[in-house]
Formats: structure tokens, C-alpha cells, sequence
């Protein structure tokens, strides 16, 4: 489903700034997987999602969803095949717009949208169903800006519109890490749901031991750009979330090494 | 009451410029300058044209596709070749100036003498009161033919503003609005933002470049000069509507920035009136401007108490 190869990235390249926040990753996700991403801070993690959703233009590689090579897209034609949930609640929403005008958005992602009505009166019954699907009480008032509405609101939204047409891939950046723990768990019990529903082949950053534990059948984790697990079947499935702490505490023990070993070499040849 | 009609129908003119103003503005949160080159153009073009002998209706047509030519300019500057949004703007008004200078040969054209816009409104007047007596307006003479050019000026704003509503509820007008709005989320609804922007820019100029060749019809003249310091008339306007009608939503903004403009004008013949000097009209507008942007966010300094930071 989805193929990325020897995918690399650098950013400020040539000066002191020079971050390299993917080198040679190579991942396949099967259709229907749900892969969690985990990682430390500047792991690429989150690069590795934008790469795929077309934010910026790899250096090197080859990525590949669903047929089409879309290394090359602009990131508003990979819309065609990608629904998307941001870490930040405000930026998957257009604050200023009804809810219904929104859901109207989502309603045409990735087609051609031209002078027909924006919201016809079909859809408007479909809106109340499928938010009043969602528990929160905003069925009655679907003409109110969506900027007045509460973050874990507008992430649950963020999520019903980013697979209202179902997506050939969704990607859930930290999608609850900025969201209070009840707003989370809403969020993520909506997320499982609709996964499972459609089946959807999904990558999900987050960092959240629990998360990444519970949810997911596979699970890969980055760390200096490079994918350094890829855990999947039983052994996912057993995975603990000690487990996972001490894969992390080996990751920091090998980064001291290497901080400790570079610190020789600095002393020994400077 | 001569003054206040003229006054009025000016207003509405310029409530042409206050929509595309506000569509640029608020809509696409763009500050565009290309409007005072763009309201130029309109005129330029349309009082060529009517020199040459074009229809009115023709010519002024033609007045308003050059405005939005060169919003779409612009648009293209700022999404096309990543130049800053204001700097696009100035470009393009920039070379609009000899652009505008070479439409019209000359800088400036009279258009008294030649058929124009005005003349349907004569035609409508005519119909309205074969015998040509003035009309009686609570008390005060009106000659039928500036009743009619502002009662046509009515119509067309409204005619315009109607038809924008309508347009900004389609499935494009929408997602030009969600670009403004918030270009992130747009995009990843498959939104091709950039060409929205341009879009955007070529429909406020239009109305620009619209009004501008009603102005120079309904004033006499076209000149090179008019143009000047129409965006914070434009901005201006805005602001007023939308204090007065203290909303964002759609409706009500554009029903706003038509009041805006109409009270602004009768402001301005008001204080003109009263012994202002029109070389200070330039400075007291944009001292307004600066006055309703800065403002706001004042007062709410002052109304809320200090906090110290909250502890992380």
C-alpha cells in the first residue's frame, strides 16, 4: 500500500544548523495496517509523516501509496489519498467557518470543487448523524464557528473529517498529545473505531507509551532519522510498555556512548 | 441635499472597492495594494474605451477584467514565486502607474462629452418622470437625474453583493474562504491554496477595477492619479462596517462594508463641509485606520487585569 524507499532528507544543509532528519528510510505498510510511530524528540518521527503527506519534497527516495508514485505531488493532490490529523487542535480546522461548512470541506477532499452549493440540504441530515455520532453534544448547533469550540472538539472533528470520504491513508500526528487525558481517551476511542471500521490503513506518531502499546498491529521506532524496531504480529501484540522503556533507555545509552566516545577522540586529536 | 446624494453615490461606488477591500482583507487575509493601481486600470481602460465609442456597458466590463488581470498578478508574484504578499502588491501598482499612463495616453481623460454610464441613468430618469421636474424629496428639490444615477448605483451594489453571498456558499467560494482561513487545513482537504489566493485577488480587483471606471463615468474624468490611497479608504470602510454590524459572518460583512463606505463618505462631506482641508483627508484617513487597528487590542490590555505567567 504504502512504499517509501531510501527516503532522505536534509534540512540547512551546509550550515551549523544541518539537521538530517531522515537518511535511507525504507518502510512498507501493508493495506489495512496500523503502524505506531514512536521516537525521541528529532527522531523524524513527525518528518517522516509530513514527507508522506507532501509538506516538502524529499531529497532522495522514492515514495509510493496506493499505485501512484506521489514522491513528486504537491501536497494539495496527495489530499486525494491522504486524510490527516494534526498535532495541534487549531490547525485541522478552519476556526472561523461553521462546523457544517467544514464537514462540507471534507466532504469534496481531493475533488475538483466548483459552483455547485457548498452545503445542499442532503448533506446537512448525514452532518447531524454522523456528529451526533461523536457524543458532544454539537448536533443542535452545527452553524457555529468551529473557533469556539473546545480543542478536544475540534480534534474529534479534525478526525471525522479527515475520514469522511474513507482515505487510502491516514495520518495521525501526535493527535492527542496536546488535549486534556478525557479529551485523549475521546479521541482515541473515536480513532480506534473509525480505523477499525474502515479498515484503514494508518500511521500514527505518538508519545504515549500507552498508545503505543494498546493500539496498532505494528509498531516502528525511529530514532537519528532511521527506523531502528519495526515490531509486528505476536510479538506486537505482546509488546509492554516496560518493554518499550527499555528500548529507550538503550537508545540514550547508545547516544551517551557515542557523545562519550566523540569527547575522546576530541581530547586525544585536538 | 445636493451634497448628501453626491455624497451617497460616491459611497456606493467606493462600496465596490470596500467588498473586493474586504474579500482581499479578511477573506484571504491578504493586505493587497494592487487595489490602487487596479481601481486606476478599471477607469483607464473603461474611459479609453469609451472615447473610442464602446458601450458603456462594454467598456466598463472591460474596466473591471483589467483590474482583476492584475490581482490575479499579483496573486501569482506571491504563490507562484514565493514574493512576499505586500511586496507583490507594490510591484504591481507600481508598474500599473505607466501601465495606466500608456492606456490612457495622457494623464488624465475627460469623459463629459462622451456617451457613458451615466446616460443609462438618464434613460431611467426620463422613464420615471417624463415631464423632467425634479422630484420632491421631503421637502428638498432632487433632480431626477441623480436620483436615478443613485437609485442604479443602489441596484448594482446590491445586484454585486448578492451575488458574492451566493458565490462565497459554492463549493469554491468555501474552500477560498478555509484558504484564508486557515491555508494548513486547506491544503490537506486537497485545496490547492495557491490558486485559490490568486483567484481571491483577480475577484477583489475586479471590484476594484468595477469601481473605478463607474467613479471616473460618474465624476467626468479619468485620471492617473485617483487611485491614490484607496486601500485605507477601502480598509477604512471595512472597519467601519464592521463595527457597526459586529460580525464576521459572511452576510452581514459585505452588508457591513457597504454601510462602512457609505458612512465614511458622508463622514468625509461632512467634514469637508465644515472647513476641512482636503489635503488633510489623506492623513485623517489613515490616522482613523491605525487608530481602529491598534485600538481594540488596547482596550483589552487595559480591561484585563496582569497575570504573572502561569507556572509550567
Amino acid at each position: 500500500m504504502l512504499e517509501i524507499t531510501h527516503l532522505s532528507k536534509t534540512f540547512h544543509a551546509g550550515t551549523r544548523n544541518e539537521v538530517r532528519p531522515l537518511q535511507e528510510v525504507q518502510l512498507n505498510v501493508e493495506a489495512g495496517s496500523f503502524v505506531i510511530v514512536i521516537g525521541t524528540n528529532g527522531s523524524g518521527k513527525s518528518t517522516l509523516l509530513n514527507a508522506v503527506a507532501g509538506t516538502f519534497l524529499p531529497d532522495t527516495g522514492r515514495i509510493s501509496l496506493a499505485g501512484h508514485d506521489i514522491t513528486r505531488w504537491p501536497e494539495h493532490r496527495r489530499a486525494r489519498l491522504i486524510g490527516r490529523v494534526f498535532q495541534n487542535p487549531f490547525s485541522g480546522t478552519a476556526p472561523g467557518i461553521s462546523i457544517e461548512e467544514n464537514l462540507a470541506m471534507a466532504t469534496q477532499r481531493g475533488t475538483r470543487r466548483g459552483l455547485g452549493w457548498a452545503l445542499p440540504r442532503s448533506l446537512c441530515r448525514e452532518f447531524q448523524e454522523r456528529v451526533g455520532d461523536l457524543r458532544m453534544g454539537l448536533e443542535g448547533r452545527l452553524d457555529t464557528e468551529i473557533g469556539s469550540l473546545s480543542g478536544g472538539q475540534r480534534q474529534a472533528l479534525t478526525l471525522l473529517m479527515a475520514t469522511w470520504r474513507r482515505p487510502e491513508l491516514l495520518l495521525l500526528d501526535e493527535h492527542t498529545a496536546a488535549l486534556d487525558p478525557r479529551s485523549a481517551d475521546n479521541v482515541i476511542r473515536l480513532t480506534q473505531r473509525v480505523v477499525g471500521r474502515d479498515n484503514l490503513t494508518t500511521l500514527m506518531v505518538t508519545h504515549s507509551m500507552q498508545q503505543a502499546v494498546h493500539l496498532g498491529d505494528r509498531l516502528i521506532m525511529m530514532h537519528g532519522g532511521r527506523i531502528i524496531h519495526d515490531v509486528q504480529g505476536a510479538e506486537k501484540r505482546n509488546l509492554r510498555a516496560n518493554d518499550l522503556l527499555a528500548r529507550f533507555d538503550e537508545v540514550r545509552r547508545m547516544e551517551e556512548l557515542d557523545a562519550g566516545a566523540a569527547e575522546m577522540l576530541r581530547r586525544a586529536y585536538i | 441635499m445636493n451634497l448628501l446624494i453626491g455624497a451617497l453615490t460616491i459611497g456606493l461606488i467606493l462600496a465596490l472597492l470596500a467588498i473586493g477591500v474586504y474579500i482581499s482583507f479578511r477573506i484571504a487575509d491578504f493586505a493587497d495594494i494592487t487595489v490602487e493601481g487596479s481601481l486606476t486600470l478599471g477607469a483607464a481602460v473603461a474611459a479609453t474605451l469609451l472615447v473610442a465609442g464602446v458601450p458603456p456597458i462594454w467598456a466598463t466590463l472591460a474596466g473591471a477584467v483589467a483590474g482583476s488581470v492584475a490581482g490575479a498578478v499579483t496573486g501569482i508574484l506571491h504563490t507562484r514565486f514565493s514574493i512576499h504578499g505586500l511586496l507583490s502588491g507594490i510591484l504591481v501598482m507600481t508598474a500599473l502607474y505607466s501601465v495606466n499612463l500608456r492606456v490612457m495616453g495622457r494623464s488624465n481623460i475627460a469623459l463629459l462629452s462622451v456617451r457613458n454610464a451615466t446616460d443609462y441613468a438618464d434613460a431611467l430618469a426620463s422613464r420615471l418622470t417624463p415631464s423632467g421636474r425634479p422630484l420632491n424629496v421631503m421637502g428638498w428639490d432632487v433632480a431626477t437625474r441623480d436620483a436615478a444615477i443613485l437609485l442604479s448605483a443602489l441596484g448594482l451594489v446590491v445586484i454585486v453583493s448578492g451575488m458574492l453571498y451566493l458565490f462565497f456558499r459554492t463549493s469554491l467560494g468555501t474552500a477560498m474562504r478555509c484558504t484564508g482561513d486557515n491555508p494548513q487545513m486547506a491544503r490537506a482537504l486537497g485545496v490547492d491554496t495557491g490558486l485559490m489566493v490568486i483567484i481571491t485577488l483577480a475577484l477583489s480587483n475586479f471590484l476594484s477595477g468595477l469601481a473605478g471606471a463607474l467613479l471616473a463615468q460618474y465624476q467626468g474624468f479619468a485620471d492617473v492619479q485617483m487611485g491614490l490611497g484607496m486601500l485605507v479608504w477601502g480598509l477604512a470602510s471595512v472597519i467601519i462596517g464592521e463595527t457597526l454590524v459586529r460580525t464576521r459572518r459572511l452576510g452581514l460583512a459585505i452588508t457591513g462594508a457597504v454601510m462602512g463606505s457609505l458612512l465614511f463618505r458622508l463622514l468625509v462631506a461632512i467634514a469637508l463641509r465644515l472647513g476641512l482641508d482636503p489635503n488633510d483627508l489623506k492623513l485623517i484617513t489613515a490616522a482613523f485606520v491605525l487608530g481602529a487597528l491598534i485600538l481594540p487590542g488596547m482596550l483589552a490590555r487595559i480591561r484585563t487585569p496582569k497575570r504573572e505567567a502561569p507556572h509550567a
